[in-house]
């Protein structure tokens, strides 16, 4: 498979096709190809303190040492060239294209899922500013207010050091993995969040607020701490279709509850088909405190990614549920993680995949409960949908129990959609598309009940307009 | 033209035939038994008119009011306006039965026109209390995890909601007790006009107790083979569907 395949059914931006120009006057701009130049380069733009520098250059190190995990994942991930990839663009410098420019089936989605106007330019890549000032500076008042800080990771580790470094790589070391190092060398955008003791957000935060085209990059860096007894919810990433430039993004997200803190986080993306969406994600989870991810993969060519909880304090919970599609031609590795390493600690993984014609989606779950630990419990449940005969599931759980009164629940299932259900459902009416939309929301119909209302019509809508391509 | 017609109708499945030059025409109005031993071609005949696409049409036609149907994908034979209570209803896990009408009765709609939500579930709790179906059943998914007597009244629950000119009823009685059968023959008989025309298809007499047909037809090795009132059905039972054999074979032979 090239890395250009067009899939006529799916959204896609063929960046080849000329539709993208860079502008020869690039303020900043890393150029191609990575190595410490190009660390210190960022690092010189963004005026960093010299630990930065020194952690981002120590992750490099660890990114060349490190070996593609093509030992276990899709050989796929041998087609990244890095020796390709810009690094970096500082912002207002990204790749621009005129309203004009953009493809009519793309205006037309956004058209359909009602997206408003000024956010479809930014979406598209027409403009690099979302203008949400008038919002955000309400909303920033009211953080203000609570003490709340909001800021990006540039921002977090120059003015807020001895809030967020403590914490910084310490849930997701740079030695975690090759694309966590890569992130930890690259990083820019993202938010840095800090919610102080005992104070509950009643509004979920989102990126939205404070945006600007860095913060949808390729290298995002997120570090939420929720201090004792806080709660926030977080939510990344819109169901509108992000067309991107680049090929490779590669985030790492980090949250840290403390002592009874509640965290919950919702990512809804919808990438091109061109996009290898390689991401890190995992909490922290202290006494009584609980982390909660909502992970939502749609479209990119391969996404891996595997939220995780390390229930580090007695009584901590964590949950992942997650819904994915793999449409012709895409490939969802997706999963979840829990480490339990305190007494009475329970984790809940409800995974959902659909495959539709070629799509291929894999779940990889990792439970982990050490022999010295008390009444910790587990329930896992991975449930995966095959649209079309061609689709391809596979399912990789890996459970170690040890320990007194542990207990481990794990159910899979794999359902077909049948001819005959959708025979049953076309005698009604219903086209074939509409019937096939009906029986795969159906089936994330339960789980969806979990996200928050807005996204799950979105999604629904989203998913009707997958399901129109995958049929007749 | 205001009728259902079937003319030299003759299918096959991987090569073996299973309707014979069959006929039939039940005008607006009617209501035809359409009686016979099993594998005579009766639930092929059903899913033939629905547009299943398993089934090979050699020839023939299909028409409803003068339109036709044969060759049309299923979703458009729908709204042409012919419904078809299977024997078998198919689950459909996580799609509530509201949801379910609902995107059924949305689809006939013009583009987008949405329909009267108040209105919908004032229809739809009615027609469930005639069908002494709990007013909870609108929130459980489709058929899933339903008795028999439970699909079948859902059957009938959406062929009423969908308002089709004509219903072919596959093998409705299979699977109910008698009280169910009572039921849900009352829901067809209300649904019973001069707009509207059936076929109730059923191996046994038992449920024409109930839905008095005006016309009962035996079938036989893919074709009618004999077609009378009412009474027929009941001489049908008595008799035992050999005398239908012996009676039969030879002609078809």
């Amino acid at each position: 498979m090239s890395t250009t395949e067009i899939h006529d059914d799916a959204i896609n931006v063929d960046t080849e096709k000329g539709n993208f120009s860079y502008p020869e006057n690039y303020k900043y701009d890393a150029g191609v190809g990575l190595n410490e130049d190009t660390i210190r380069y960022i690092s010189d733009v963004k005026k960093e303190p010299e630990w930065v520098r020194e952690f981002r250059l120590r992750a490099l190190e660890i990114f060349n040492k490190k070996a593609m995990p093509t030992n276990w994942a899709t050989k796929d991930l041998e087609n990244i060239h890095f020796d390709k990839i810009r690094y970096y663009l500082s912002k207002g410098q990204q790749p621009s294209r005129t309203w004009d420019e953009v493809p009519d089936d793309v205006k037309e989605t956004f058209e359909r899922l009602g997206i408003p106007e000024q956010e479809r330019k930014f979406l598209a890549g027409v403009e690099a500013q979302f203008d949400s000032e008038a919002a955000y500076s309400r909303m920033k008042e009211d953080l203000e207010k609570e003490g709340v800080i909001f800021v990006g990771s540039s921002e977090g580790l120059e003015k807020y050091p001895e809030i967020f470094k403590p914490y910084f790589g310490k849930v997701i070391p740079s030695t975690d993995n090759k694309f966590s190092a890569l992130n930890s060398a690259t990083f820019s955008g993202g938010s840095f969040i800090y919610v102080p003791k005992g104070v509950k957000l009643k509004q979920p935060l989102q990126a939205y607020f404070r945006i600007n085209a860095e913060n949808f990059g390729q290298f995002e860096r997120t570090l939420i701490i929720a201090d004792e007894d806080s709660e926030i919810t977080y939510m990344e990433g819109c169901t509108a279709p992000k067309f991107e430039t680049a090929t490779l993004h590669s985030a790492v997200v980090e949250l840290v509850a403390l002592k009874n803190a509640k965290i919950q986080y919702i990512t809804v993306q919808n990438w091109s088909n061109n996009v290898f969406n390689l991401v890190t994600k995992r909490g922290m989870a202290d006494e009584g405190a609980e982390v909660k991810w909502i992970d939502c993969n749609i479209g990119s060519r391969l996404t891996m990614k595997y939220p995780g909880v390390v229930l580090k304090g007695r009584g901590a919970r964590g949950e992942v549920l997650s819904i994915a599609l793999a449409n012709d031609g895409q490939h969802q590795d997706t999963g979840a993680k829990m480490v339990h390493l305190a007494d009475d600690t329970t984790s809940n993984i409800i995974s959902k995949s659909i495959s539709i014609g070629e799509g291929r989606s894999t779940y990889r779950g990792q439970v982990h409960m050490p022999k010295h630990l008390k009444n910790c419990k587990n329930n896992t449940e991975c449930d995966a949908l095959l649209i079309n005969t061609n689709s391809r599931t596979d399912t990789y759980p890996a459970i170690t129990t040890r320990g007194e009164n542990n207990t481990v629940q794990h159910e899979a299932s794999v359902s077909k959609v049948s001819a005959e259900q959708i025979f049953y459902m076309m005698q009604r009416g219903l086209s074939e598309g509409e019937a096939m939309s009906l029986a795969v929301n159906g089936f994330v119909n339960e789980l969806m009940k979990a996200f928050p209302m807005e996204y799950s019509v979105e999604l629904k809508r989203l998913i009707d307009m997958e399901m129109e391509g995958s049929v007749g | 033209m205001n009728q259902l017609e079937i003319k030299n109708l003759n299918v096959s499945i991987d090569g073996q035939a299973i309707l014979k030059d069959f006929n039939l025409t039940i005008p607006k109005g009617e209501v035809h038994a359409l009686m016979g031993p099993n594998g005579t071609g009766k639930s092929t005949l059903a899913k033939v008119m629905a547009g299943h696409e398993d089934y090979t049409v050699e020839s023939g036609t299909i028409t409803l009011d003068g339109e036709n149907i044969l060759g049309e994908e299923p979703d458009a034979i729908a709204q042409a306006g012919l419904f078809l209570a299977f024997q078998y209803p198919l689950e459909i896990p996580g799609v509530s039965i509201a949801n379910f009408i609902r995107a059924a009765r949305t689809a006939r709609l013009p583009e987008g026109e949405n329909i009267d939500a108040v209105a919908f579930y004032k229809e739809l709790y009615e027609k469930m209390d005639a069908l002494k179906m709990d007013r909870k059943f609108t929130a459980r998914s489709l058929n899933d995890g339903f008795s028999g007597g439970e699909k079948k009244r859902c059957e009938i629950l959406q062929m009423s909601m969908l308002d089709p000119a004509y219903c072919v009823m596959d093998e409705t009685d299979s699977g109910l007790d008698i009280d169910a059968l009572k039921i849900v023959s009352e829901g067809v008989n209300l649904m019973r006009g001069d707009d509207r025309g059936f076929l109730v298809i059923t191996h046994y007499q038992r449920l024409l107790d109930y839905i008095i047909p005006d016309v009962v037809h035996v079938m036989f090795d893919g074709r009618i083979v004999h077609s009378g009132p009412a009474e027929l059905a009941r001489e049908l039972e008595a008799k035992g569907y050999d005398w239908v054999k012996e009676s039969f074979a030879t002609a078809s032979a």
